[in-house]
């Protein structure tokens, strides 16, 4: 395998874990919170038909992605209203709303367009399109040769390969989930709102005495869950795709949980574990690779499992023990 | 004292939250532009008013009192088993085993033999989340997940390197022997005047499935097993001071879920298809837990719970079929029973136990 | 005259059907010690969460120094200058003394100028007080009562004037206990006002100022410390007169029945809890383990009772008994003779949720006697339930009633009614009247002393000195896993046993003389 191979398959491995980043970090504000997540995949999923049923009415890929946000907020406020108000089962409720949202995306866009479930296809400023840094090798240089992209990056130096393959012609929102790993270790480690958000998620009775409201703080890491699983939504459909498919998540939900548990709960640990699980998603698009580097044929079908089954290996804890937070999944009822 | 009586626990709330969930289905409903009457109606005469449309409502009634009661028997013992639909999967794995390399002389042996084969599938598929839970602590909730989508990638394999026949384009097996052909209620039940159920493909494994409901119950409230997974469902703690070993109860009570819903196969897989087809289950491992929740975990309300969904899954395939509403509605409802019964069950609860706890001390 | 610190009126609180708090009037002077003692369930912790705002009252007024105020929540409490030490601390375990300060009481956003404001503000507390804590050490690995150190430092941290503590000496060493009351004294003569809640009357007689005494959701007085005295606190508390002591023949010990040689258990964290000790219990004999809780004597009883895996060599009856793998759990021990009525009656010895006769035969439920056939003979078993509660005086005598529906007494009867009619040849017992009413405590002791006037072996084990004192034939104390020594009930005394439980061995400078004394037993109530 070549450089610019390697760079190609690292290229696809960043996109394709994006989404799972996203939402590996919107679980993490919850479990953190002591609420356990299974619907982070329901979430996605209509936060990925809205982003896509508004981008495409506006034309606007931010209205979309506002859209979005707003359909997995809904869904985050229905979980906080099961989980943290009536103080029911975590998971039952993030069961029902992946069910919620599967029906529910299917519903509206076979009655708003019509197309077996799907949204018309997204173009232009309907979509976020990729970015070019400076200096990178992208379509605006091609085009100005009128030769291929492909043909332009082969040629430059290796730097520049990896500059302009890797790091640039991403769409914004890659560069967002990027930086929400600082962002989101600087809030829970650096301020007053991590401390209480951390200790809500070991010990709510201790919040509680101590004055700060465990039910205000629960919903706040629900709603901050929901917005990143709205974001990762709206990159599904319109960024790594161009629209939305019925069941377009296809177990991301379920594969960032797994990533968060590999995580241990933090958040650069949580970027590392999504590139991993993004690269696997990246090589179950190229078997040709594996079987050249390793001389191993490899079956299509069980390469597509693998994610699952090396989480299963994680969790397993063949890899590290992973503790949650103390008090995740349970509901806080004060003592009698 | 109990906050409310046992009848308010087991009858009432269940109700109250069906309705809820009955309103906010017929709110879809409306809002994408249907009648909730008309469709009300549309799935009545589809699935109850016809002795046809029965037979589709008790076929799919049969899946889901095997993966209702599959989740049932694993919530006895607090484990969330939600990966009935692999089991499932897996278990039709077994049945087609069983039905094509095994020279059956009749199907009422070959449906023993299918069932055992089923139930070891989808037991042996429950295994090993089930051990990693007990003796590695491995949420049993995001392991049984992930072997779902293994199932599936596992039975794609499966069917397209091993069972498809040669030459054949779509991932199935070949059809199974005519001996293995279960009898269907059409088979039973028309009488050369009357035909009966015509067509449908409701056949002799839902008293398969009624038989499962029987023994379920005497296995969790008659028998010291039984005793052991409740005790444990209660309290880990407890049942390790009694000696009950939690690795023992977790793995056994895995194993008998997984079995049940691996058995649910023998209906889809040999009672109606009569090969193994790519996605037989169809959700239906999902829908178990709605049935369980639903059914409050006993199998008698599992039973009816199950026909309640049996009813829903005809009818909204009968409201696809003639209305641009389509089947995923039944996903929706399903959601919103999942929800109001299960995760919002003290937004019910509350309330109800306000009223009766006023009721008993006006009469005090 | 100044205006009370705390003035409460009239509060009421229910519980569904239960009417935890009834017309509650108190009113406590600013610069006391004021002590609340009641029974358990009598409402006094209810009382103080309320004014605590953890719980709303029903109705009724909260005044502070004379000013109505409305405590809504934990919020309000706090900025009227209400601070509480909990029975079950509520600390942050893995967040370090220092966060755990903060948490709630921040200086604006951003952590670093919080945390650095709390350290000098924690020194300057930690000198005034006497409250030393490293502020850096992470929770978990802080003796109790340095937890419980944080807790008052929250509270000061917080400007509290009023500090309430719910039962603060139950997890303590004696010495411990008097740090603790040192550090109340300072306070107090700071002018601070504590609330202190406790079932201890020795506590009370000792340190308080004015004691308010509960019973059944309501305030039966309140009295000056110095103008009553033990016996009319505990009439007040129960309403009528009690027997504070245990009738009991001297023992006849016969043939060792159980023998413990260099037994040690590690627990799930990796920590070592029981350090090889060597024990044993001849049949006829109660012997009793004293110790403050978590020094091993809990994990002893889970290896006897076949839910701890232990190392070392146990012999029961001559017969050695393993202590993991095959073999080491509850049944295999019921078998061999071992009865177990475990410390935590509502985590380990019942299944709450389960009917009463389903309970009576938790653990035994593989016997064959109440088989049949393959199924369990569940009409048998429900009629022996009800001869059974008959037998114990359950009220109600209800074997459908699920067992989270009796009160802790009857529940402790319905565990005991099946440990005891096994007719085994070791009882072993923790916390036998842990949470249970004075007159089921009575009649608990009775069944406990004539168990072993039928010649049983019986391993006490209680966080109740006083119960190990007037129970026992034979007292061992464990400090740290270890056992720090043997005394005869007849020759020891409080002071004593104190010092063995805190691990100092040289106890001649206060060794007993026949401290038969002491041997009355206190009064019960936790809240």
């Amino acid at each position: 395998m070549d450089f610019l191979t390697l760079l190609q398959v690292l290229d696809t491995s960043v996109r394709l874990a994006t989404p799972l980043l996203l939402a590996c970090l919107a679980g993490l504000y919850s479990e953190r919170s002591g609420v356990v997540d299974i619907g982070l995949e329901g979430k996605m999923l209509a936060a990925a038909f809205f982003s896509a049923a508004f981008a495409f009415y506006s034309g606007n890929a931010w209205l979309g992605l506002l859209a979005g946000i707003g359909a997995a907020m809904v869904l985050a406020l229905i979980h906080g209203l099961a989980s943290v108000t009536f103080r029911g089962n975590q998971l039952i409720s993030g069961v029902a709303i992946n069910f919620l949202a599967a029906g529910m995306t299917v519903l509206a866009a076979q009655s708003w367009f019509r197309q077996g479930g799907r949204t018309p296809p997204l173009e232009g400023a309907a979509r976020f399109n990729p970015i070019e840094l400076p200096f990178a090798i992208g379509p605006t240089e091609a085009a100005a040769v009128d030769r291929p992209l492909s043909q332009l990056i082969a040629e430059a130096n290796p730097l520049q390969q990896f500059y302009s393959e890797l790091i640039s012609g991403h769409s914004i929102l890659v560069y967002l989930a990027l930086l929400t790993v600082p962002a989101t270790w600087w809030l829970l480690f650096r301020t007053r709102f991590g401390l209480r958000l951390r200790a809500v998620g070991e010990n709510p009775a201790a919040v509680d005495t101590a004055g700060v409201s465990v039910v205000w703080l629960r919903y706040a890491a629900i709603l901050l869950c929901g917005v990143l699983c709205g974001v990762a939504g709206a990159y599904l459909s319109t960024a790594l795709q161009a629209g939305f498919v019925k069941d377009m998540t296809a177990g991301r939900g379920f594969i960032a949980l797994a990533a968060l548990i590999f995580a241990k709960w933090r958040p650069v640990y949580a970027l590392w574990a999504c590139l991993l699980f993004g690269l696997f998603q990246a090589l179950e698009l190229r078997p040709d690779i594996i079987e050249n580097v390793s001389g191993i044929k490899v079956q299509v079908q069980l390469l597509g499992a693998l994610p699952y089954i090396l989480t299963v290996v994680i969790l397993a804890g063949f890899v590290g023990k992973a503790i949650p937070p103390r008090a995740s999944g349970e509901p806080y009822i004060k003592e009698r | 004292m109990d906050k409310m009586p046992k009848w308010a626990d087991i009858v009432l709330i269940p109700i109250i939250s069906l309705l809820l969930a009955a309103f906010f289905s017929a709110l879809v409903i409306l809002a994408i532009g249907e009648n909730p009457v008309e469709a009300l109606k549309l799935m009545i005469d589809g699935a109850l008013m016809r002795s046809a449309g029965w037979g589709y409502t008790l076929y799919y009634a049969t899946n889901f009192i095997f993966t209702g009661l599959a989740v049932s028997v694993a919530f006895h013992a607090r484990l969330f088993n939600i990966g009935g639909e692999g089991q499932a999967m897996v278990g039709g794995l077994g049945v087609a085993l069983v039905c094509l390399y095994i020279p059956w002389p009749h199907w009422s042996l070959a449906i023993l033999g299918a069932s055992v084969g089923a139930a070891l599938f989808g037991a042996a598929w429950a295994y090993l989340p089930a051990v990693l839970q007990a003796k590695r602590g491995s949420h049993i909730v995001i392991t049984t997940i992930m072997f779902n989508f293994i199932a599936a990638a596992l039975l794609n394999y499966v069917l397209v390197e091993w069972l498809r026949p040669i030459g054949a384009m779509d991932p199935a097996s070949a059809k199974f022997p005519g001996a293995t052909h279960l009898p269907s209620f059409q088979d039973m039940f028309s009488t050369a005047d009357t035909p009966m159920f015509r067509g449908a493909p409701a056949n002799v494994t839902f008293f398969l499935a009624l038989v499962a409901c029987v023994v379920v119950w005497m296995l969790i409230w008659k028998t010291r097993l039984g005793y052991e997974i409740r005790a444990f469902g209660q309290s880990e703690t407890a049942a390790k001071y009694a000696g009950i070993s939690p690795v023992r109860i977790t793995v056994i009570a895995m194993l008998i879920s997984g079995a049940l819903a691996g058995m649910m196969s023998v209906n889809t897989t040999m009672g109606e298809s009569e090969r193994l087809i790519l996605n037989s289950t169809e959700g239906a491992g999902f829908i178990g837990i709605a049935v369980a929740l639903m059914g409050r975990n006993h199998p008698f309300g599992v039973l009816l719970a199950a026909i309640l969904f049996g009813f829903l899954y005809q009818g909204g395939a009968e409201l696809a079929l003639w209305t641009s509403i389509p089947r995923e509605l039944i996903v929706v409802i399903q959601a919103l029973v999942i929800l109001f019964t299960g995760a919002l069950d003290n937004m019910v609860r509350a309330p109800l136990e306000k009223v009766f706890i006023a009721l008993r001390r006006r009469n005090v | 005259m100044t205006a009370p610190a705390i003035e409460l009126k009239g509060i009421s609180k229910a519980f569904g059907p239960v009417q935890a708090n009834k017309d509650i009037s108190i009113s406590v002077q600013p610069g006391t010690i004021h002590g609340i003692i009641g029974e358990n369930g009598a409402g006094k912790s209810t009382l103080m969460s309320i004014l605590y705002g953890f719980y709303k009252a029903d109705a009724g007024e909260i005044f502070i120094k004379g000013e109505r105020t409305a405590i809504p929540d934990s919020q309000a409490a706090i900025a009227a200058g209400i601070g509480m030490v909990f029975q079950h601390f509520k600390l942050v375990e893995n967040f370090t003394v220092l966060e755990n300060i903060i948490l709630g009481a921040e200086d604006g956003a951003m952590l670093n100028t919080s945390l650095g404001n709390a350290r000098s503000e924690l020194k300057h507390l930690a000198d005034e007080y006497g409250l030393n804590v490293d502020p850096d050490e992470i929770i978990e690995n802080l003796s109790v009562g340095h937890q419980q150190r944080v807790e008052i430092l929250k509270a000061l941290y917080r400007k509290a004037e009023i500090l309430i503590l719910d039962e603060p000496t139950g997890v303590l060493t004696p010495s411990e206990a008097d740090q603790l009351f040192r550090i109340l004294d300072r306070l107090r003569e700071e002018g601070k006002t504590i609330i202190l809640i406790t079932h201890k009357l020795r506590e009370i007689m000792e340190y308080t100022n004015t004691v308010s005494v509960m019973r059944r959701g309501q305030m039966t007085a309140t009295v000056k410390t110095d103008e009553t005295s033990p016996e009319h606190l505990a009439e007040l508390m129960v309403g009528r007169k009690v027997l504070l002591r245990v009738d009991k023949d001297a023992a006849e010990p016969g043939a060792s029945v159980l023998d413990i040689k260099g037994l040690r258990v590690v627990d799930d964290t990796g920590v070592e809890r029981v350090k090889g000790i060597d024990l044993n219990v001849r049949a006829g004999e109660i012997v009793g383990i004293a110790g403050v809780a978590g020094n091993g004597q809990s994990e002893l009883l889970e290896v006897l009772g076949g839910f701890a895996e232990g190392t070392g060599e146990i012999m029961m009856n001559g017969a050695v008994i393993p202590l993991s793998g095959h073999g080491a759990d509850g049944q295999a021990r019921r078998a061999s003779g071992i009865s177990h009525v475990p410390e935590d009656r509502q985590r380990e010895g019942l299944i709450m949720e389960f009917a009463a006769w389903e309970n009576t035969v938790f653990g035994y439920h593989q016997e064959p006697e109440i088989q049949n056939g393959l199924l369990m003979d569940n009409k048998g078993i429900f009629s022996e339930a009800e001869a059974k509660m008959q037998r114990f005086d359950v009220r109600p005598p209800d074997p459908k009633l699920a067992a989270k529906n009796f009160s802790g007494g009857n529940q402790q009867k319905i565990v005991l009614a099946r440990e005891i009619e096994r007719n085994p040849d070791l009882l072993l017992i923790g916390q036998p009247t842990r949470g249970v009413d004075i007159g089921a405590i009575e009649f608990i002791h009775q069944q406990i002393v004539s168990l072993r006037d039928q010649g049983k072996a019986i391993l006490l084990v209680s966080v109740e000195l006083d119960e190990i004192m007037s129970l026992s034939d034979r007292i061992v104390v464990m400090f740290d896993g270890h056992i720090t020594g043997e005394r005869d009930p007849k020759h020891t005394n409080e002071k004593e046993l104190g010092l063995l439980m805190a691990g100092i061995t040289d106890t001649s400078a206060v060794a007993g003389n026949g401290g038969n004394d002491t041997t009355e037993q206190e009064v019960h109530a936790d809240g």
